[in-house]
């Protein structure tokens, strides 16, 4: 031959997060991973918090400031949505680690009541913790 | 560690758009990857315009018209164009599916056809699936057994034969395995479902004696476990089957023998 064929050149991957439409099926899954992070981090400022308290008086009064921010109000909300998205959803993959519900429908059923309990838990919770003590139900 | 941006090569220029045909009724626009190996170009993103009234009703259709009629440079898969071999799978519309038995009609607005997502692309839409098919010879599907062959065919019940309906139908078309995040990130060494439910349909078969290699084989923690029933391959199968399924019986099993 009078010349070496040119290189192959590398093939380009094909795009994959970029084009594929988010599916209930991702969505859910990928929630669950997040609130699990979420859960993580949060356990450690539960600690830094519990230990503030144990600590003393002053440095407790000055997390607690924080905490009831309006800023840390809304980052506690947001915790209690993981925890429960969390648990729920975890309840949800047990069953179907039984082998149970796992065609599409009753799959995506379960999700939806799993996203309705989570955010249902979440609202009560939160009216329970900011209502001021001693005011009438 | 997964690798969510697409490599420098692999990220998507704006492409051509081809003159629509002159008095077309019903104009509906494809938006179609395009790769060339022989040039030193990213790949791009050429917009097809095909009258809907001169034209099948499936998504191949439209991308075979668009081969003969107006750039043959286009490459692409295809060949029972009725849902059967497995070829013609592609991302159409952000999911994957077979291109033979998707209705134009049930998409709106631009369609856009992408290869079988992250997969390395050898032209167009035609993804090397090199690694997919190597997984699965790695399951080895086909029967195996120790007993010595009987005069006539290995008999089966009607019961036991039940068990492997919405495994045979697998049509290895790997929309599943290429919708799932997992095999996305993982896919040299997680089997993925397609793979999966191969290795299950032989698991369940009654006539199969090697049960039990099939699991010590699967039992890894990235060929079958990195399976975090996402469910993407059942939500995409174009054949109605059920992969996820097929992998929770597989652990189940995995469980049961403990």
């Amino acid at each position: 031959m009078a010349s070496d064929p040119p290189a192959r050149r590398d093939r380009p991957l094909s795009p994959h997060l970029q084009v594929y439409k988010p599916q209930w099926t991702s969505v859910l899954s990928i929630l669950h991973r997040i609130t699990g992070v979420a859960l993580a981090l949060g356990t450690l400022l539960l600690v830094w918090w519990l230990a503030a308290a144990a600590s003393s008086a002053a440095y407790f009064a000055w997390i607690q400031g924080i905490v009831a921010s309006w800023p840390g109000i809304v980052l506690l909300i947001a915790w209690a949505f993981a925890l429960y998205y969390h648990l729920c959803n975890g309840i949800r993959h047990l069953f179907w680690d039984a082998g149970i519900g796992l065609e599409l429908g009753p799959a995506r059923a379960s999700g939806m009541v799993v996203l309705a309990a989570a955010t249902a838990l979440t609202v009560l919770s939160a009216v329970i913790a900011l209502t001021p003590a001693g005011a009438p139900a | 560690m997964a690798q969510f941006r697409l490599p420098p090569n692999s990220r998507i220029a704006k492409g051509k758009a081809w003159p629509a045909p002159e008095g077309a009724k019903r104009p509906r626009r494809f938006k179609i990857y395009r790769y060339d190996p022989d040039g030193a170009d990213n790949p791009r993103l050429d917009t097809y315009t095909v009258d809907l009234d001169d034209c099948g009703p499936m998504v191949l259709d439209a991308i075979i018209k668009i081969k003969n009629e107006v750039d043959s440079t286009l490459a692409f898969r295809r060949s029972c164009r009725e849902g059967v071999c497995g070829s013609c799978a592609f991302n159409i519309g952000g999911t994957n599916t077979l291109a033979c038995t998707s209705f134009i009609a049930d998409y709106r607005g631009d369609i856009a056809i992408y290869p079988l997502p992250h997969l390395p692309v050898v032209k167009d839409l035609v993804p090397d699936l090199t690694q997919a098919y190597a997984q699965l010879a790695s399951v080895e599907p086909w029967l195996k057994t120790r007993t010595p062959a009987p005069e006539r065919e290995r008999l089966q019940s009607p019961e036991d034969r039940e068990k492997l309906d919405g495994l045979w139908e697998c049509v290895l078309c790997f929309s599943c395995s290429t919708s799932c995040p997992s095999y996305w990130w993982n896919g040299e060494r997680y089997l993925g479902p397609a793979v999966l439910l191969q290795a299950y349909r032989w698991i369940a078969d009654s006539r199969d004696e090697y049960t039990g290699e099939r699991l010590d084989d699967l039992e890894d923690p990235f060929r079958l476990y990195r399976c975090h029933t996402i469910m993407n391959c059942t939500n995409t199968c174009p054949k109605h089957l059920n992969p996820a399924k097929a992998i929770a019986e597989t652990k189940k099993l995995m469980v049961a023998r403990q």
